[in-house]
């Protein structure tokens, strides 16, 4: 290797950062917790993957059966993966809790 | 995320996959301890007392049992960062330190900042000549991109968009068509299960202005321009997005060849039919970038000859139904559907949706059709609602006449076609206003 090539191999140089502007993270506070299941109304969201109507159908039974005091309410937005306002409002207003399944 | 902000406790169950993704979600969104349960892969196939025992089974992420997970996750009080979540800037430097060519080599490989090929590295004096490919100022900002509809956007300037063409070896007089890319707010790293690729199609003048290749091999890496404005979409969507990796932002199952590059141009000169930008309603003096986002198979032929009603029913029936095809035809097939009686494309892409047929039972049984059109029939919405309807062995359209594109590329070497999966989704973009 001749002198100009170390030379090269060891100047330093200065380049752009290649990323784009990521947004400011805003820390948000998760929604109070319930003490108990017992007498609370749960939405249970089937998100409507292939399959995931299967899975929450199973989930619900499983409620059921184990935990017959709490009141399974299963819905489906009115498309995938798109927000659907209207059930969100619903859940909102009269829900003690919420189960989304199932995301893959 | 929307129902614990507005004070619904939420419990969100996934397969197990997906637990570094929807982690690193949750951070951005500022609930890193948002309450999450997890099963094992896969849902899709499995039958209900299979489902039935992953309930009752063990969360593989959580370490626990999956019903505790998620009775545990609407219950367990909250703590510290659960009430405070996480605030934090993440702002990224225009320049970063000074060092070897060498060494900011192998840091953008291990940032994952390349695809792995070598790349230019895109000092200010090459930055600064790429900026002369455009009348845009450096600080303009040209749009958000994001690898989901479920990531946070990310934002980015006409300069950011520079660097990553000269890491592509990009040549300013491209840079217009490159930052309409970067501006249609479609990604060329889409974080798809499927393995998504964007495919891109050039049309109007700019085509000869850069060099874009229409003729012989113009799908493949047979011209500067092509392959350097491809292969800079792919690194701008990667970069500027906030990332292409695998679990985090990226979670194709296989990944796609397509991603590399997939940007062409249309032989408008050599073909019968009008360009592809003017049948969208565009002037044929506009030059524009049409992007497909899907790119998930190839059926390939030649004619067409006297059989080619047969091939090309059994081809389009090959297809994925969600996905419609984009027809790219060497100018010989075009030239012969001509003689066949298809005056324009319109017709041929009438032919191709009354011909690609599938029984009902077929059809509703593919994993996105299920997924996505299901429950848009279910709501009524046609023609989803009235497909539903048939009986298991009637033969359903599995197109619309949007959902089908024609696209006349190649170098009249061979009367030669594929099938590319074109995408539900098409976005085309002005190229002129980024001159």
């Amino acid at each position: 290797m001749q002198a100009t090539d170390i030379d090269a191999m060891s100047r330093t140089i200065r380049v752009h950062d290649p990323r784009g502007y990521p947004p400011e993270i805003i820390g948000k506070q998760l929604a109070p917790r319930l003490e108990n299941l017992d007498g609370k109304a749960i939405y249970l969201v089937d998100c409507l993957f292939d399959n995931s109507d299967v899975f929450v159908e199973q989930l619900r039974s499983w409620f059921g059966e184990h935990l017959p005091g709490t009141e399974i309410r299963t819905v489906r937005p009115k498309e995938s993966w798109v927000d659907d306002p209207e059930l969100r409002a619903r859940v909102e207003a009269d829900g003690d809790a919420a189960i989304l399944a199932v995301g893959l | 995320m929307a129902l614990e902000a507005a004070g619904v406790p939420t419990v969100a169950v996934h397969t197990r996959v997906f637990a570094r993704l929807v982690r690193s979600v949750a951070v951005a969104n500022g609930m890193p301890t948002l309450r999450q349960a997890f099963v094992p892969q896969p849902v899709v196939g499995r039958t209900a007392p299979e489902l039935r025992a992953y309930i009752e089974g063990t969360d593989p992420i959580n370490n626990c049992s999956f019903i505790e997970s998620v009775i545990g996750g609407l219950t367990r009080p909250l703590e510290g960062q659960d009430l405070a979540g996480l605030s934090y800037a993440r702002a990224t430097p225009r320049l970063l330190d000074a060092d070897t060519e060498d060494n900011l080599h192998r840091l953008f490989v291990e940032n994952r900042w390349t695809d792995f090929a070598p790349v230019v590295m895109p000092t200010e004096e090459r930055v600064a000549a790429m900026l002369s490919g455009t009348s845009h100022a450096a600080d303009e900002v040209v749009g958000r991109l994001r690898p989901t509809a479920y990531r946070e956007f990310w934002e980015f300037t006409v300069e950011k968009v520079a660097v990553n063409a000269v890491m592509a070896g990009a040549s300013p007089a491209y840079l217009p068509v490159i930052l309409a890319m970067a501006a249609s707010g479609v990604s060329g790293r889409s974080s798809s299960t499927t393995s998504q690729a964007t495919v891109a199609l050039v049309n109007g003048p700019i085509r000869d202005e850069i060099g874009m290749h229409s003729g012989i091999g113009a799908l493949g890496p047979y011209s500067h321009a092509n392959v350097t404005i491809g292969r800079a979409y792919g690194l701008l969507s990667q970069n500027l997005q906030g990332g292409s990796v695998p679990q985090e932002t990226y979670m194709g199952s296989q990944g796609n060849f397509l991603s590399y590059n997939a940007t062409f141009a249309e032989n408008e000169e050599a073909s019968p039919w009008e360009p592809f930008h003017v049948q969208h309603g565009f002037k044929p003096a506009d030059s524009t970038v049409s992007l497909f986002l899907g790119g998930w198979y190839t059926v390939f032929g030649g004619g067409p000859r006297e059989t080619w009603e047969q091939k090309f029913t059994r081809s389009l029936q090959a297809c994925d139904p969600y996905t419609g095809p984009i027809l790219a035809l060497d100018p010989l097939v075009a030239r012969g559907f001509v003689d066949r009686g298809f005056k324009t494309k319109q017709q041929l892409i009438d032919w191709c949706v009354e011909h690609a047929r599938l029984p009902a039972r077929e059809y509703w049984d593919n994993q996105w059709i299920q997924t996505l059109h299901r429950p848009r029939a279910l709501a009524g919405v046609e023609p989803y609602a009235s497909m539903l309807k048939a009986a298991p062995d009637e033969l359903i359209r599995m197109f619309r006449p949007e959902d089908v594109h024609v696209v006349v590329v190649g170098g009249e070497t061979g009367a030669m076609w594929k099938m590319i999966g074109g995408g539900p989704r098409l976005t085309i973009v002005q190229i002129d206003r980024w001159r």
